[in-house]
């Protein structure tokens, strides 16, 4: 232990600055090495649409097509799943879609059947709690998990359930509807998954 | 010269020059007393006592087998899960070398957790043991950091999504998860990219920070000593003459001895599991991830490997029910308690500010951020226990009935939640998750009151042995 009087107070505010200047240095050396872990160009880049062809998809039947890496669901709906979807709006948490609006729904498809046609529901296929890809459970009936089920998908992870407009259910994990992505109609039988129409 | 100083070592035969001439540059005997034939343990350590150097060897076994892994593995998206497959059936004793990496994973973790076990029934943490624990429980967060990083390598299903579901854990944060969840993959979804930097990790980065983990916990180890299962100092009651504790033996031969008797033992069981059945049934080698990934299709039943489940049952558990009706209310009752046996008015305060700011948290934010939050704090819970533990003595051997009670409910808990972790879910387990994750809390935010009013028996002077 050094005796107070004996400390050379500028050399001791030299130590302190040079210290001082070091360790912004580090800092600053730091970021280079934490930028170098964000996506590269090269995974920036592969965002690009992808397009879907609906003709040979026959009512009550689903598709599913990768863009970004993540599995996007094209359901054919039948009338009588369409009314289905009417009868859970008081089971699910956000019927109307209105949390985080621009990030989850876009604007054209923002109705009781969260699509641009009522047959089409095109979702991508990514649990809002945790990102597992929900399972099927497309007919009514009674299931493990909701003993009334009017038939949806259910995550096998946590046992999130959405309905058939991929809309969350209450007291789930998962807090948000299943992401509808951009897409538009290229004609009646194709889609283009992740782009708007252009706003004219 | 210092060199002339040293005296020479003596009783190792024809070496003793060559010992001589290292101890005279390097401190060699002088380590080897201290850490050795010098280091006084307790002459009582009982089954439980195990478990420490059990972990170690595991280590070792994990290293060197993760070494030769390395030597035929391929880090990456396109190659990963054939090159495993390529170890398992072509390289010469490759699929040896996998399944006691594999098999060594999952007991790593059996023998981290009945050595945590030990401290909680001696009470291993108590003063002046709270570094020593601490450094213990960083060791445990680096092995399960280990092991998440080492699960995606193999490229399987259960890798890809077990994967998928951890990092997105990050996204729950407010504000800057989705971001930093981005960060850490280094690309939109699980990918090459997240591959490539988690065999990084997992064969470097944290490797060396569960090294000096290791080294640091050995050192505080041997500062305080060894603790044992009578809870009572052994430092004490010394030797007049010597300065030796009367209750103490030499680590070595003692214990190397008793230690090497443990290793066979583990060896054999060991060696049942990787050749008979390395899979355990499905828990040590989940049976999906025998599929190649696929980030288009979660598996029908995914759960996390058995030493996670726990952690991840908690995680399930928390509904916006689960915050509505007992994690608000619990709040609201811990900061009642708190206040009512706190006497400082700022403290109160303080208690007051943060369990407010807590509820209008868990009324306004999603269920999903209170359920990563449980999930971390069930971990870091523990590193607070030395100072949640208040009672007089630190053995189980005599403490009272209520902490008995406790600690036995937390163990049946603990089974309970690991198991429901690997179940698929139903209404009835969730409710069961949702009491364990109750009872598990309680545990420990109740036993600064129920350790310290519990009617302990008086500690011996001495350690007991017969």
């Amino acid at each position: 232990m050094s005796d107070q009087s004996q400390v050379n107070r500028s050399r001791r505010s030299l130590v302190i600055a040079s210290a001082c200047a070091g360790g912004a240095a580090a800092v600053a050396t730091s970021v280079p090495f934490a930028a170098s872990m964000l996506p590269s160009e090269r995974a920036e880049a592969l965002g690009a649409p992808v397009e879907a062809d609906i003709g040979q998809l026959n009512p009550g039947e689903k598709m599913t097509v990768e863009w970004r890496g993540q599995p996007v669901w094209i359901l054919h709906r039948t009338k009588e799943m369409l009314e289905e979807i009417e009868r859970t709006d008081g089971k699910v948490a956000d019927p109307k879609s209105e949390r985080k609006k621009g990030e989850l729904t876009p604007e054209y498809a923002r109705n009781e059947y969260r699509s641009i046609k009522p047959e089409y529901l095109v979702v991508v296929g990514i649990c809002s709690h945790l990102g597992c890809s929900p399972q099927d459970r497309l007919k009514p009936g009674p299931e493990a998990f909701e003993s009334q089920w009017t038939g949806g998908f259910y995550c096998p992870c946590h046992g999130s359930l959405f309905d058939l407009a991929g809309r969350v259910y209450k007291n789930k994990p998962a807090p948000d509807n299943l992401k509808v992505p951009p897409y538009t109609y290229l004609s009646d039988t194709r889609i283009l998954i992740g782009e708007d129409k252009k706003k004219a | 010269m210092a060199a002339a100083e040293k005296q020479a070592v003596t009783g190792a035969g024809p070496f003793n020059d060559l010992l001589t001439w290292i101890d005279q540059r390097f401190p060699l005997m002088e380590t080897w007393r201290k850490h050795l034939t010098e280091y006084y343990a307790p002459k009582n350590f009982n089954f439980w006592y195990y478990f420490g150097s059990l972990a170690l060897f595991v280590l070792v076994i994990q290293i060197v087998t993760g070494i030769f892994l390395t030597m035929n593995y391929k880090p990456d998206a396109a190659q990963a899960f054939a090159s495993v497959e390529y170890i398992m059936r072509e390289v010469p004793w490759g699929w040896w070398i996998r399944y006691m990496h594999s098999t060594g994973a999952s007991l790593f973790f059996i023998c981290v957790y009945l050595h945590m076990f030990r401290a909680m029934l001696y009470g291993s943490y108590r003063r002046p043991r709270e570094l020593l624990w601490i450094f213990g429980v960083l060791i445990f967060l680096c092995l399960m950091a280990e092991a998440f990083f080492g699960y995606l390598l193999p490229w399987g299903q259960m890798s890809y999504w077990g994967a998928q579901v951890i990092v997105n854990l990050f996204d729950a944060i407010p504000v800057i998860g989705p971001d930093l969840a981005i960060w850490i993959r280094g690309d939109f979804v699980v990918s090459d990219a997240t591959l490539n930097r988690f065999f990084a990790y997992h064969v470097i980065a944290v490797p060396l920070a569960l090294l000096a983990l290791v080294v640091a916990h050995l050192l505080a180890l041997h500062e305080v000593g060894s603790s044992n299962p009578d809870g009572v100092e052994i430092k004490n009651v010394k030797d007049p003459k010597t300065g030796r504790p009367l209750d103490g033996i030499p680590f070595h031969p003692y214990y190397t001895v008793k230690d090497t008797f443990g290793v066979v033992v583990f060896l054999i069981v060991f060696s049942m599991v990787v050749f008979f059945a390395p899979d355990a049934g499905g828990y040590f080698l989940e049976h999906n991830n025998f599929i190649p990934a696929d980030p288009l299709k979660t598996p029908a039943h995914i759960a996390p490997v058995w030493y996670f489940t726990p952690y991840y049952s908690i995680l399930r558990a928390t509904t916006d029910d689960f915050v509505l009706w007992v994690l608000a209310p619990g709040v609201v009752a811990f900061a009642l308690l708190l206040i009512w046996s706190m006497k400082k008015n700022s403290t109160r305060m303080t208690v007051g500010v943060t369990a407010i700011v807590l509820l209008a948290g868990l009324l306004n934010l999603d269920a999903k951020v209170w359920g990563v939050v449980l999930m971390a704090t069930s971990v870091m819970i523990f590193f607070f226990l030395p100072w949640l533990d208040r009672s007089p003595v630190k053995s189980i051997r005599y403490k009272g009935p209520i902490t008995k009670t406790a600690l036995t409910l937390f163990v049946i808990v603990f089974f309970v939640l690991g198991y429901l972790g690997t179940e698929s879910v139903t209404e009835g387990r969730t409710l069961a998750a949702q009491i364990g994750t109750a009872v598990y809390f309680l545990f420990f935010f109740l036993m600064p009151w129920y350790s310290k009013i519990d009617k302990c028996l008086p500690e011996p002077e001495r350690v007991t042995s017969k």
